[in-house]
């Protein structure tokens, strides 16, 4: 491979392991906060697969770029706007309708971007992808169910759930708008092509949400930013937090 | 897992699930091969679910055991094929059993008990059928948690993954 698609390999696997990990540390904040037992330990399931997933992708982003990083230097280290995760997965867990929009706004796409993955023209990728998708299905079962449950629910929870897909709706088109680097890995087959996924991903969600009684926000203007490192106010904060370990006590081990 | 020295087994089996103490790491099926090599053993292993965190305290533990016999391991991590809960065996299934943990059961049976189908998995502690869903997720990311609704007990059941 030449040193230019090794360098965008390496950046490819950041932003599919960012959104992962930025996700898992939202749902890692909520450890000990859920609004019920069984949820918190599901939501911090979810979060802990999403770890394992990253620690896979960033595995192999310390092999590819092969300069003494490792995983935890990929994950802990970099600055704000090194960060390639869409704008979606920063946002705050408002409450427990934000999560669950936030989360099945995710799973979908997450879910169909493993189904495209597992056909990589990389090994390493496939083999990761494989072994995700299993736990993503999980996910987006679990997401679904409670959109449904709370969408088709009583007053307060159908208006709550509709307050958060008219705020969380706005930044799901990010997602399949490809950066430079998520271009050229699709076209050369390691990556997946991301526009030839969004009209099924939006024919899904939309699905959904009439089955749970709640409206599409209709004349949306999207927001783009985070994949390429402009990320919201929030990203400060969870990094903050996120980093404080390695910063505080540099190379600090478990 | 390939046949191998009996010895090696041996040590191989002595090293359990942190969190599931009678289920040997053979009997999970997560040792996938073992590579003799110059002076040290290669054990391969593959993880149950990606951010499982008993894999690494397995992987001391399997340094130590093969340790204690005087012997060398390393051990390789690997993501393929992906761990499914056919690997365990039938005696891992029946551990996990007389453990209190409902052993995987096979896919159909698996999604009417997860979409909470009620009578799906069968009582550890007094054998009814009748048992309920609590939650998707139990103890750990690879359990639900069930509740028998004629003797009253919790339990966990091994989520069926393929
Ligand atoms: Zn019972």
């Amino acid at each position: 491979m030449s040193d230019i698609n090794k360098e965008a390999l390496y950046d490819y696997l950041l932003l599919l392991g960012d959104n992962s990990m930025i996700l898992g540390q939202r749902l890692g904040e909520l450890c000990g906060h859920g609004p019920e037992l069984e949820t918190d330990i599901a939501l911090t399931n979810i979060s802990l697969d999403l770890f394992g997933q990253v620690r896979n992708y960033f595995q192999y982003a310390a092999e590819v770029v092969a300069d003494g990083r490792t995983e935890d230097d990929i994950a802990m280290l970099r600055k704000e706007h090194e960060y390639k995760s869409s704008l979606l997965v920063e946002q705050p867990n408002t409450d427990f309708a934000y999560v669950i929009v936030r989360q099945n706004f995710f799973d979908h796409y997450h879910y169909m971007l493993l189904s495209k993955l597992v056909d990589s023209k990389d090994e390493q990728i496939v083999a990761v992808a494989k072994k995700s998708i299993k736990e993503v299905e999980y996910h987006l079962d679990f997401s679904s169910t409670w959109v449904k449950r709370l969408g088709d629910g009583t007053e307060e929870s159908r208006q709550r759930m509709q307050d958060a897909v008219n705020e969380l709706y706005r930044f799901t088109r990010e997602l399949f708008k490809p950066t430079e680097t998520e271009e050229r890995m699709a076209n050369l087959g390691i990556g997946a092509d991301l526009p030839s996924m969004e009209e099924d991903y939006y024919k899904q969600l939309h699905a959904l949400l009439e089955e749970a009684t709640l409206e599409v926000p209709q004349g949306e203007v999207f927001q783009y930013g985070g994949k390429e490192g402009r990320h919201s106010e929030y990203m400060g904060y969870i990094l903050t937090d996120f980093q404080f370990m390695q910063r505080a006590y540099p190379n600090m081990k478990w | 897992m390939e046949t191998v020295d009996q010895h090696i087994e041996d040590i191989l089996y002595s090293v359990s699930d942190p969190e599931i103490p009678v289920l040997s790491i053979v009997d999970m099926g997560i040792i996938k091969k073992v590579e003799k090599l110059d002076d040290h053993f290669l054990i391969h292993i593959t993880p149950t679910y990606s951010g499982c965190p008993a894999m690494d305290t397995i992987e001391d533990d399997i340094v130590k055991a093969f340790d204690e016999e005087g012997l060398k391991a390393k051990v390789k991590h690997i993501l393929s094929p992906a761990w499914t809960t056919d690997m365990i065996t039938e005696k891992g299934k029946k551990a996990l059993e007389e453990y209190g943990i409902a052993a995987p059961r096979d896919a159909s049976i698996d999604k009417a008990a997860l979409s909470g189908e009620k009578n799906q998995i069968k009582c550890t502690n007094c054998g009814s059928m009748n048992t309920k869903m609590v939650s998707r997720f139990g103890s750990t990311a690879c359990k639900a948690l069930f509740q028998c609704e004629d003797c009253g007990e919790p339990f966990d059941y091994f989520k069926c993954l393929r």
